[in-house]
């Protein structure tokens, strides 16, 4: 799988930047603290790559690093939680009003209401495309208590976007807004 | 009562695709973003740090 790769993991580092730094979006909700998480993460990384094994996941492991830095800051400082319209419902708010971009801010805005613990799990097995083992090993934990914690964290999101109550809230993207949404720079004008 | 079990998991299927289909868009959106400068420039700086390093192996300690 990771034969093209370059031999030194150090060079594959930039181009892992981009889902570091969405990983730390989503566990920070705030653009500057992702930012900083991402270059500390990079920091260690680079000083650590020896304890990298270079037949395994690069992703795996700097999000690993990313995710430990960002609970043990949580854990020194305490700090309160940013506000709960984060960097995602910010940057959205720029974009052409349609419905389709209107769900998608409902639901970044009940994303970010989420434990810290519940916007990892989703955002490693529903975004990113790890495995629940993969994410066991990065967490920590159980594969059990993946599963279990993104099954609450799934409920919990379902209660936030009232979807248990018969709503339909993203009926209305189709292929095309999806690619307007999704593409923020070409879509500018 | 048993099509009514079945509308009940059909619907918690469709809401689980939904919320991941979202989490997906999401986070590339987020990954599509233009990255800082500050990245490419840190990168830059340990490389050329690594290479000085190099240059003279024994006179490490520099680095912070």
């Amino acid at each position: 799988m990771t034969t093209a790769a370059p031999a030194d993991p150090r060079e594959r580092l930039p181009d892992a930047i981009p889902r570091l730094r969405a990983f730390a979006i989503s566990l920070a909700r705030d653009v500057t603290q992702a930012d900083d998480l991402v270059q500390d993460t990079i920091l260690k990384a680079w000083s650590n790559m020896d304890k990298f094994d270079p037949a395994s996941n690069l992703d795996a492991w700097l999000f690993t690093i990313l995710r430990n830095t960002f609970y043990s800051s949580l854990r020194k400082t305490r700090r309160e939680v940013q506000d709960s319209d984060g960097f995602f419902a910010a940057t959205l708010s720029e974009r052409p009003a349609h419905d389709a971009r209107l769900a998608l801010k409902d639901f970044q805005r009940a994303f970010d209401q989420l434990s810290p613990e519940h916007r990892e799990v989703l955002v490693l097995i529903g975004a990113s495309g790890f495995s629940c083992e993969e994410a066991a090993g990065m967490m920590g934990v159980a594969v059990g208590t993946v599963k279990s914690r993104a099954s609450r964290a799934r409920r919990r999101l379902t209660e936030l976007l009232h979807l248990d109550e018969g709503e339909d809230l993203f009926s209305g993207t189709d292929g095309a807004t999806r690619a307007v949404v999704l593409r923020p720079s070409s879509a500018a004008r | 009562m048993s099509g009514e079990q079945d509308d009940n998991a059909t619907r918690r299927q469709a809401i689980h695709a939904q919320i991941d289909e979202n989490l997906k868009r999401v986070y590339d959106l987020a990954a599509a973003e233009e990255l800082p400068d500050r990245f490419k420039d840190l990168l830059a700086q340990l490389k050329a740090r690594d290479g000085a390093a190099k240059g003279d192996k024994e006179k490490g300690g520099e680095g912070s």
